[in-house]
């Protein structure tokens, strides 16, 4: 058994797990964030996607342990209150989802390509980045849309706040 | 997954010292070892992280000199500016490594340590001459990759970097399997010091191999056409459910002529 502590979605969590645990079932089941989700289990869907320090991880494919004294961001993490996140906004508005269950990895991968890209995205690109992510209601077309769309509500917010800022 | 003992190394010397307890193996980034514990392939008693080992980390390149720390990640790799001007074939060889996710986590170290048949680096470091140092000694790449999941390294022995000399060009191609992204056949074609080498993964029985017929067409001229007409014996070649042997041989020529095209258009 190991003590395990991490910040998750801005608040400072602790807990004991066997070390075999993986970070996904300690999310769900030690803090009750279900909204990741264990699709594959082999690291290939992408259902488990979350941001640790900063970066999209399958978290499916690392132990808690692994992770302790990291940052964490899941899907719960992403909304302002009641307001969306710029992503999930676009993804509800041009219908990037059918079923649900890849949606959040989905996000968490989307949110990630956006910040890596800031010279904007195309389809091509957002594509290839969507490699790790599978959706098997193959609605593959609207979550790019989706995609593209947010990459651009978010530079335009950027800008935005570039000018106040000046 | 086995019940397993995990120890956060924070010191090559520290890591050392971890792995004498019980049947213990070096993790990296997980992104093989991780899968294959859960599917049992795997079962060590204990692990030893070496991902918070800060002497592990990070690119250097000092003239014609490239040094990558093993702890450093596909990403990291793949989106190194100083790397993309002394070797771009390496840094595109990392953006072709699984998805964004696993590049996150999984090292260099790490991949070159497992020696997947069908795995990337072990054709780079084969074409380009690298040498592997581990906290022990300098292991020619020549020497380090012994066939399937095989390599030179002894037990307690932990792979600190790889370096090489930058070559004058270089390319990389790969035939992907469109499920795991692994190489159904890849190849890195070098032209350096040394002259041609040209190394093939995914595709040989025994692991990552060099291709001594494309290398001799390409030492006389090293252009795609030089490639017209060269025969890949498929005798020592894998045939599996993705490929047969005859037609990974067929893919390494055109593999091969590809990388000689992006060589030599970087």
């Amino acid at each position: 058994m190991s003590d395990v502590s991490l910040t998750v979605n801005g608040r400072r969590v602790s807990g004991t797990v066997e070390d075999r645990t993986l970070l996904v079932h300690f999310l769900r089941e030690n803090l009750g964030l279900t909204g990741t989700h264990v699709g594959c289990d082999t690291s290939q869907c992408g259902a488990c996607v979350i941001h640790v320090d900063g970066k999209a991880v399958k978290s499916c494919t690392m132990l808690a342990v692994q992770a302790s004294g990291s940052e964490i961001l899941t899907i719960e993490g992403l909304a302002n209150g009641g307001d969306l996140h710029p992503v999930q906004a676009a993804f509800k508005e041009h219908h990037g989802l059918q079923c649900g269950f890849c949606t959040p990895g989905m996000i968490m991968t989307a949110t990630d390509m956006i910040a890596r890209h800031p010279e904007g995205l195309d389809e091509a690109t957002v594509r290839t980045e969507l490699e790790g992510n599978i959706c098997r209601c193959t609605g593959y077309h609207n979550i790019v849309k989706a995609i593209l769309a947010a990459s651009k509500t978010m530079a335009k917010g950027s800008k935005t706040r570039t000018k106040r800022a000046a | 997954m086995y019940s397993v003992h995990y120890h956060r190394a924070i010191s090559v010397a520290d890591a050392v010292k971890l792995l004498k307890s019980g049947d213990a193996q070096p993790l990296s980034g997980g992104m093989t070892l991780i899968p294959a514990m859960k599917t049992r392939l795997a079962a060590p008693s204990d692990l030893v992280d070496l991902s918070h080992v800060q002497e592990l980390k990070g690119i250097k390149v000092s003239g014609k000199t490239v040094t990558i720390g093993a702890g450093t990640t596909h990403f990291e790799v793949a989106s190194d500016e100083k790397l993309k001007k002394a070797c771009p074939a390496l840094v595109h060889l990392a953006s072709l490594i699984g998805d964004p996710a696993v590049r996150h986590r999984g090292t260099i170290g790490g991949s070159v340590a497992n020696n997947d048949p069908a795995a990337d680096y072990p054709s780079a470091l084969l074409a380009l001459g690298a040498t592997i140092v581990t906290n022990k000694r300098e292991i020619a790449a020549d020497k380090f990759f012994k066939g399937l999941f095989e390599t030179a390294l002894k037990d307690g022995e932990i792979i600190t970097a790889v370096t090489f000399t930058a070559p004058a060009k270089a390319g990389y191609e790969k035939f992907r399997n469109p499920a795991s992204r692994y190489a159904i056949v890849g190849v890195f074609v070098a032209k350096g010091k040394d002259g041609v080498r040209v190394a093939v993964t995914g595709a040989g029985d025994d692991g990552v191999f060099r291709s001594k017929p494309i290398e001799a067409a390409l030492a006389k001229s090293f252009e795609a056409s030089a490639l017209d007409g060269v025969k890949v014996p498929a005798s020592s070649l894998m045939s599996d459910i993705h490929a047969s042997a005859d037609y990974r041989a067929h893919l390494i020529s055109v593999m091969a002529k590809r990388a000689v095209v992006a060589a030599n258009a970087a």
